[in-house]
C-alpha cells in the first residue's frame, strides 16, 4: 500500500497506526531472511511512536500525511541513538548522539522510523555486494544484487518491508537500485535536501532522496525533507513547493530531449526497447520529442572516479580509532594505530577509493587529474545547460542492463563503475533525477526509466514521471517473494 | 598498466592504511587499470575551461561568530575506544 492511501485509512479510522506497524514487522520477518533489506530494526521505539499517533487520531486531533506512516532510512544518515554503521566494520559500534535533518524532519512529521537498511559500504558501490556485513538480494530474483549503493532501501521497498524509504546518491545510488527494484528512486537538486547528518563520501556530488511505491509517495516525502538547512552550507534557500500540486499537470506541449549518447550498444537491448516504448506513451500523451545531444556524456565516468575519489579520500581521513568506532587492538605508535585500524576496519572497495583519491590529489598528480577532472565536469555540466535550452526535460535509461547476478562483477572493478555510466552526469551537474519503472525485460527483471530536469525543477520532474505513472500500468508489477 | 610497489606504499602511507603483502599485489594491478581508465580525460582540450568545485550558486556562507550550544561532552565521549574522564585517551604521542 501507498502512504497516501494509508493515511485515508487512519483519518477514517479504519485502521490504526500500530496496526499498520505490527503488519510491516510481520511481512519483515517472512520475508527478511529472503531479502536481508536490514541492518537494524527498531520495534520499540516504532510501536512507541505509532501508539502516540493512535492516541492523537482517538481524540479526534488532525494528522498530518506522513503521521503514522513507515519509513527505513539508509544506514549513512545519522540517527540519535540508534546504531548507524555505514555498512562498515570501522563504525561497526557507531551510535549517533544527533539526528540528521531529515530524520528530524520526519519525526516531526510523526513518521514512523521502522529500521537502518543495508547499503554498499560508505555508499561506495552499485551492487550493496560492498557492504561489510551481508549483501542483500534483489526480491524480484534473490540470486541476483538489487543494485546499489541504496539496494537495502530499494529492495525493502520492493518486497513491501517499509513503505517508504530513504537513499543517498552520489552517482546514481538511489536511481539505479530502483530501477533495478522496479520502484520509484529520486534524487533531487543538489542543495534542494540537507546533507546535515548524511555521512559524507563525496561532498559535492552526494544527494539524499525517496525511494517509494509510486511518484505521489514521492512526492509527500520530498515535501517533508526538502528544504534550507543553515547546518548545511550547500542547502539551498528557497522554499519548498508543495510538490503533490501540480502531479496531474497535463503535460501536453511538454519538450522531451532524447540523448543518443544514452542509447549506445553498452546499453542492453530490453533496457532500449522498454525507454523507446515509454517514448512512444510521451508522444501520445503530446509532448515534442527531439533527439538532443550531450557530447561529453564518455568523460563523465573517468570525471567521477576521480572527482568522487579525491573527495572521499579527504571525507574518510576522519576514521582513525580515534573517537568512535573501531580500533586496532596492537599499535607501535599513533600512525600505526591509524593504519591498523583503517586496515581492518574498511573493506577493499573502499580502500581503492581512498587510494585513488589520495593519488590524484598527491603532488605532482593534482593538475593533471584533479583539476583537469573539475574543468571537464565544467564540460559536462555546460552540455545540460545547452540541451535545457531547447527542452524541459530529458528522458533516458538507468541502468545499462537489469539486475545482473551476485557475484557477475565483482571480480573487476571498472566493470561494476560501468553501471554507472548513465546516471552519473546527472549528479556531476547538480540536476533532479528520478527514475520510474517502465517495463521488465525478457527474463521478468525491471527496468528504469530516467527522467532528469533543471536545477531546482523537481515539479516538472514528479509531474513528467506522475504522468507516465497514470498512463502506464508498469509501475502495478510486484515481485513474487 | 601495473603501479608499482613502492608508488602503492607510498599511496597506502599517505591515506593511512595497513596493507598486507597480497593486497599490495592486488591493489597495485586493480589501481593500474583504474588510473588508466580515468586519463580518458586527457583526450579533451580544457586550457580556456572553469573548473567546477561545486554546483550550488552560493559562496562562503557565513554566519555570526556568536557561541552556539554544541554537543554536551558525555554524548561526544559516548562512542570513545578509550576514555579518560572528560578525554579521548590514545598512546603516548610524545616521546
Amino acid at each position: 500500500m501507498k502512504s497516501w492511501e494509508l493515511h485515508e485509512l487512519l483519518k477514517k479510522k479504519e485502521i490504526k497506526a500500530t496496526e499498520i506497524i505490527d503488519s510491516i514487522y510481520e511481512r519483515i520477518e517472512r520475508v527478511e531472511s529472503k531479502v536481508d533489506a536490514y541492518l537494524t530494526l527498531t520495534q520499540e521505539s516504532a510501536k512507541k511512536r505509532a501508539e502516540e499517533v493512535d492516541a492523537k487520531i482517538s481524540k479526534g486531533e488532525k494528522i498530518k500525511p506522513l503521521e503514522g506512516i513507515p519509513v527505513a532510512i539508509k544506514d549513512n544518515i545519522c540517527t540519535k541513538g540508534i546504531k548507524t554503521t555505514c555498512a562498515s566494520k570501522i563504525l561497526h559500534n557507531f551510535v549517533p548522539p544527533y539526528d540528521a535533518t531529515v530524520v528530524e524532519k520526519l519525526n516531526s512529521a510523526g513518521a514512523v522510523i521502522i529500521g537502518k537498511l543495508n547499503m554498499d559500504e560508505f555508499a561506495m558501490g552499485s551492487s550493496t555486494e560492498n557492504s561489510g556485513f551481508k549483501t542483500t538480494k534483489n526480491p524480484w530474483d534473490t540470486s541476483r544484487i538489487p543494485g546499489g549503493s541504496s539496494g537495502g532501501s530499494a529492495a525493502s521497498v520492493s518486497a513491501d518491508e517499509t513503505i517508504l524509504a530513504l537513499g543517498s546518491d552520489t552517482g546514481g545510488s538511489i536511481r539505479q537500485p530502483a530501477s533495478l527494484c522496479g520502484v520509484v528512486g529520486f534524487k533531487p537538486t543538489y542543495g534542494r535536501v540537507s546533507r546535515y547528518g548524511l555521512v559524507a563520501f563525496a561532498s559535492s556530488l552526494d544527494q539524499i532522496g525517496p525511494l517509494t511505491k509510486d511518484v505521489k509517495d514521492c512526492a509527500l516525502l520530498m515535501n517533508t525533507i526538502a528544504g534550507h538547512d543553515s547546518r548545511d552550507s550547500t542547502s539551498i534557500d528557497m522554499a519548498v513547493p508543495d510538490y503533490t500540486e501540480n502531479l496531474d499537470k497535463n503535460i501536453k506541449g511538454m519538450r522531451i530531449g532524447i540523448p543518443k549518447e544514452y542509447f549506445s550498444d553498452a546499453v542492453n537491448y530490453d533496457v532500449r526497447n522498454a525507454i523507446k516504448d515509454a517514448i512512444n506513451v510521451f508522444e501520445k500523451l503530446g509532448c515534442g520529442v527531439a533527439d538532443v545531444s550531450l557530447p561529453h556524456t564518455e568523460y563523465a565516468i573517468s570525471v567521477y572516479y576521480i572527482v568522487a575519489n579525491a573527495e572521499a579520500s579527504s571525507n574518510l581521513a576522519r576514521y582513525d580509532g580515534v573517537k568512535y568506532g573501531h580500533r586496532a587492538e596492537s599499535f607501535s605508535d599513533l600512525i600505526d594505530m591509524y593504519c591498523k585500524t583503517r586496515g581492518e576496519g574498511f573493506g577493499d572497495e573502499v580502500k581503492r577509493r581512498i587510494m585513488i583519491g589520495t593519488y590524484t590529489l598527491s603532488s605532482g598528480y593534482y593538475d593533471a587529474y584533479y583539476m583537469k577532472a573539475l574543468k571537464v565536469r565544467t564540460l559536462i555540466k555546460n552540455d545540460f545547460d545547452e540541451v535545457f535550452k531547447k527542452v524541459d526535460v530529458v528522458i533516458c535509461p538507468v541502468s545499462p542492463t537489469p539486475a545482473f547476478k551476485i557475484g557477475e562483477k565483482t571480480a573487476d572493478p571498472i566493470q561494476m563503475y560501468l553501471s554507472d555510466i548513465l546516471t552519473i552526469p546527472c549528479n556531476m551537474a547538480g540536476l533532479p533525477g528520478i527514475s520510474i519503472p517502465c517495463g521488465l525485460s525478457k527474463e521478468g527483471l525491471p527496468i528504469g526509466l530516467q527522467i532528469m530536469g533543471k536545477p531546482l525543477d523537481e515539479a516538472t520532474v514528479l509531474n513528467v514521471a506522475n504522468c507516465f505513472e497514470k498512463n502506464t500500468e508498469h509501475s502495478k508489477a510486484r515481485p513474487n517473494i | 598498466m601495473k603501479i608499482p610497489k613502492e608508488e602503492v606504499e607510498h599511496i597506502a602511507k599517505l591515506g593511512r592504511l595497513k596493507l598486507t603483502e597480497e593486497e599490495k599485489e592486488k591493489f597495485a594491478d586493480q589501481l593500474g587499470e583504474i588510473i588508466a581508465f580515468v586519463e580518458k580525460i586527457n583526450e579533451l582540450k580544457t586550457e580556456d575551461v572553469q573548473p567546477t568545485y561545486q554546483v550550488v550558486p552560493m559562496d562562503n556562507v557565513f554566519r555570526e561568530d556568536e557561541t552556539r550550544e554544541s554537543l554536551k561532552t558525555g554524548d561526544a565521549l559516548a562512542n570513545a575506544p578509550s576514555r579518560y574522564r572528560d578525554y579521548f585517551k590514545v598512546i603516548k604521542i610524545i616521546e
